[in-house]
């Protein structure tokens, strides 16, 4: 215990100076830019630099929903063609159900519902009832597809609003984690991730009559639609075909513009985009084509001549930044599904720096109310306590910086507790040798036995604390995870200080040093 | 450099057992108490297990605090509490309470409708919006890591231990984390994630205070074999006491330094913390050690269960014959100042002699 080989002093050193260089980008924060990759500050949480965390859903099942109604497009289409008498074809949820009222029909029908998709399983209910729902493969892979791409999709329009360094990570099976550094009203973006931005072009039914619209009766493959939240000139509903003529997929550029003076948004199609809207505006000159955006209509001006060029306008009573934020939501693409904010937690600069403060400011005191205690609890030692406290406070930093660790509040409190908790090794030793030394022991077996009995205590002890912390990382979430990771590195950092470090300070004072006591 | 101050007195012999009737009812009462109050008026639950809305902002001038509650109220919105907080009083704290099948919509809209009341220039100190999906949720993790951890610190007691001593273990968490929870049961202090993180920090501070002195009993063990429990178990808290004592005020001194400076984000946290380590150092020395008495220590395994190398072997019965015949004579002897260590090589060769023959004896004995 009271010998150590050279390589290990060098090792000990060296690990010292690394935690010293590692920990030294912090005190030169504001160059932090100028230096390599490998060689930065800790990054601060969202609580200490301020800025935005939001959590988001998916709602992937929607996209389920959608594909079956999509399905049941077709099955209408074809039982119709087949001549096969329905009912009550329609989705609920997930799953599509039709009725065949007539028994001899059921079996081909059955055949033929089978037959439109093959990810899609049809099992046959009472009197003729048949229930269609995608099979378990199928309904995984389309919401695992949803989220991957509402990822991609929210990354691209945080991107256009010029966020700097936001994180966008998965989380779960259907959960989307936002980090939005610096941002602190974060309504915008919430707007504009929270809006599914799908936009379509459909087909005014001309037939529905002013009465019949208010109603509520129209033909089947038409729908009742409201009217966007701009659109205040229009009618409050269109009757609107539920047929999609263009959709926005096909968008390739969206911008702000102006006609008439109007703020309005100008688009351009891709080339099948760009032939299929020449085609519907070819054919029905004359007749109303509905804006639909998100289920609601925009706008539905009167196709006065074929659109040939593949681009065109979206008017409606916009404000400027309203066609801005619909341009931009058009580019980034719609999203598959809707996201629901589920979680959101912001705060501010000011109290983000007022956090620091405080927590700089009780570590500092902490810091030197436990250093004053161990001077003048031990003496010579309890000054070797505290060198090793220093070199701790390095390595806990420094490690954190090298593994690119986000530092917290709560962190900053694990590094308190660190202080706190990281002389107790000091404490059972230096106990431990007092112990001895009462039991009549010489000054050198005292120390040796001090050391190699409080090692066993305090390996078990600290063990102990490192599984509640590591429990803490696995189960806690944003600035809780960062208490986790401080406290974790802190235990194992102060073992090292408190084993070798001290022990190693107080050899070479026993070799160097003609002590006849303990001088504690 | 001599140490300047001694807190804690050398060589203490405080009959810490003689208590420990009126601890263990005391701790028995403090954790019904807790119990019954988690019962009826359970937990303050903060937004992050309730859910809701918190808003807290700087006013542009200090607010008419009675005009803008009624304000807030008119909105219709739910339990809405308004209060002032930190030192600028221009500073106001918010909170929505939902009703459990509030919709995330209608949180949103919520959010939306105090920021309309508070108008324009207000600087957002921070805002939290926690949908009930998500709140269920965090309580369920927290139940999880409070409980896993116990469970997992346990099984590490165990194995490194005895099963006696993981029980021993396991009722002082409980009783730390139970009491902690009553404590913030009483007095409303609000419960949130920062707390989980508290209470399972106190759980590892506990037991690491626990396991040091649980270390030093299984010592003791080992080397008096014939002393009484009771006596055993003093002479350990006794000798393990100075250092409980000054790791706990380290510790309490940081923590303090956090409660008073640490603002109030903070502040829930280190005053849960701060209860922990008084609470755990004291359920070391009154709930854990104490408790062990009512277990059937088996002290011969414990005492024979690092056998490992043959020096070691010698030594433990180099210390046995030093240290046997003394106690063998007074089976109740208050051992401290006879107490000798591993390494004091001292004995008589025939009584070591003796001692290590009769020891595999032992070790055979275990087997059947």
């Amino acid at each position: 215990m009271l010998y150590f080989a050279k390589w290990k002093t060098t090792l000990i050193v060296l690990i010292c100076l690394a935690g010293v260089v590692f920990s030294a980008p912090n005190a030169i924060r504001g160059a932090a830019d100028s230096l390599p990759d490998w060689w930065q500050p800790v990054t601060l949480g969202l609580d200490l630099q301020g800025g935005s965390y939001l959590l988001l859903e998916v709602e992937a099942d929607e996209v389920v929903a959608e594909h079956l109604e999509a399905l049941v497009e077709s099955a209408r289409a074809e039982l119709r063609t087949a001549r096969i008498r329905y009912l009550g074809l329609g989705v609920e949820g997930t799953t599509a159900t039709v009725t065949i009222p007539d028994a001899d029909q059921r079996g081909s029908a059955q055949r033929l519902l089978a037959g439109l998709d093959n990810a899609v399983e049809v099992t046959a209910g009472d009197d003729g009832q048949f229930l269609m729902t995608l099979n378990e493969q199928a309904m995984v892979e389309r919401r695992n597809q949803a989220v991957e791409q509402s990822i991609e999709i929210v990354r691209r329009r945080v991107d256009e609003t010029g966020t700097r360094e936001p994180t966008i990570q998965r989380q779960g099976q259907t959960r989307i984690i936002v980090e939005l550094p610096g941002v602190d009203d974060p309504q915008r973006i919430k707007d504009l991730i929270g809006r599914t931005a799908k936009l379509t072009f459909h087909l005014v039914d001309g037939r529905v009559s002013p009465e019949e619209l208010v109603a509520g009766r129209v033909p089947p493959g038409t729908e009742i639609l409201p009217a966007a939240e701009n659109n205040a000139d229009g009618p409050p509903t269109y009757p609107v075909r539920k047929r999609v003529e263009v959709s926005g997929d096909r968008l390739v550029d969206a911008q702000p513009s102006f006609q008439d003076n109007q703020p309005v948004v100008s688009f351009r199609f891709d080339t099948q985009g760009g032939r299929q809207f020449g085609r519907v505006t070819s054919e029905n000159v004359g007749v109303n084509l509905a804006i639909v955006l998100d289920g609601a209509v925009i706008s539905a001006p009167v196709i006065r001549e074929p659109i040939l060029g593949g681009s065109g306008i979206i008017s409606g009573s916009f404000a400027v930044q309203e066609t801005q934020d619909l341009a931009l939501l058009l580019r980034a693409g719609a999203l598959p599904a809707p996201l629901m904010v589920l979680e959101e937690r912001t705060v501010g600069p000011g109290l983000g720096a007022d956090s620091i403060r405080a927590g700089a400011l009780a570590s500092l005191l902490g810091f030197a109310l436990v250093v004053v205690f161990m001077l003048a609890s031990y003496g010579l030692f309890g000054g070797m306590a505290v060198v090793a406290l220093f070199v701790n406070l390095f390595l806990l930093l420094g490690t954190l910086s090298f593994l690119g660790a986000t530092l917290t509040l709560p962190g900053i409190a694990g590094i308190v507790l660190t202080m706190g908790m990281a002389v107790d090794a000091n404490v059972l030793i230096f106990e431990r040798m007092r112990e001895e030394t009462r039991n009549g022991r010489t000054l050198r077996n005292s120390i040796e036995t001090g050391f190699r009995q409080a090692f066993k205590a305090i390996v078990d002890a600290n063990v102990t604390t490192l599984v509640a912390a590591g429990l803490l990382f696995y189960f806690g979430s944003g600035p809780v995870k960062g208490f986790a990771v401080t406290l974790s590195i802190g235990i194992i950092s102060s073992m090292f200080t408190a084993v070798m470090v001290t022990r190693l300070m107080v050899v070479t004072w026993l070799r160097r040093g003609r002590a006849q006591a303990l001088p504690i | 450099m001599p140490a300047l101050l001694n807190i804690v007195p050398v060589d203490t012999r405080i009959d810490f057992m003689k208590g420990r009737m009126v601890a263990l009812i005391l701790s028995g009462v403090l954790m019904l108490a807790s119990v019954v109050s988690l019962g009826v008026q359970k937990l303050n639950f903060g937004i992050d297990f309730a859910g809701g809305v918190l808003v807290e902002a700087r006013m542009p001038d200090a607010p008419d605090i009675a005009d803008l509650r009624t304000r807030l109220n008119d909105l219709g919105l739910g339990a809405v509490s308004l209060t002032h907080i930190g030192d600028d009083d221009r500073d106001i704290m918010i909170r929505v309470q939902q009703p459990e099948d509030a919709t995330e919509e209608e949180e949103n809209a919520t959010l939306a409708a105090v920021q309309g009341v508070l108008g324009d220039g207000v600087d957002y100190r921070r805002v939290e919006l926690v949908g009930p999906k998500v709140g269920g949720e965090l309580i369920e993790a927290g139940i999880w890591a409070v409980s896993l951890s116990i469970l997992a610190i346990v099984l590490y007691i165990w194995f490194r231990f005895e099963w006696q001593f993981a029980i021993g273990a396991m009722v002082a968490l409980v009783h730390d984390v139970v009491i902690t929870l009553g404590l913030f049961s009483v007095l409303r202090l609000e419960f949130d994630l920062t707390t989980v993180a508290a209470l399972l920090t106190l759980a590892g501070y506990s037991i690491n205070d626990t396991v040091v002195v649980y270390d030093r009993v299984r010592e003791k063990l080992r080397k008096f074999k014939k002393m009484g429990l009771v006596d055993l178990l003093n002479l350990a808290l006794n000798r393990t006491l100075s250092r409980t004592i000054l790791t706990s005020l380290t510790t309490l001194i940081a923590v303090l330094s956090l409660l008073f400076l640490g603002g109030d984000v903070l502040r829930n946290f280190s005053a849960a913390l701060a209860f922990g380590i008084v609470i755990g150092t004291y359920s070391t020395v009154y709930v854990a050690v104490p408790i062990l008495v009512y277990f059937d220590l088996r002290r011969e395994a414990i005492a024979g269960e690092e056998t490992v190398g043959p020096e070691e072997q010698v030594a433990a019965a180099a210390t046995d014959a030093a240290t046997e015949g003394p106690l063998a004579e007074q089976e109740e002897a208050p051992a401290p100042a006879s107490e000798t260590t591993s390494e004091t090589a001292s004995a008589p060769p025939r009584n070591a002699g003796q001692r290590s023959g009769k020891k595999p004896k032992k070790g055979r004995g275990r087997k059947r």
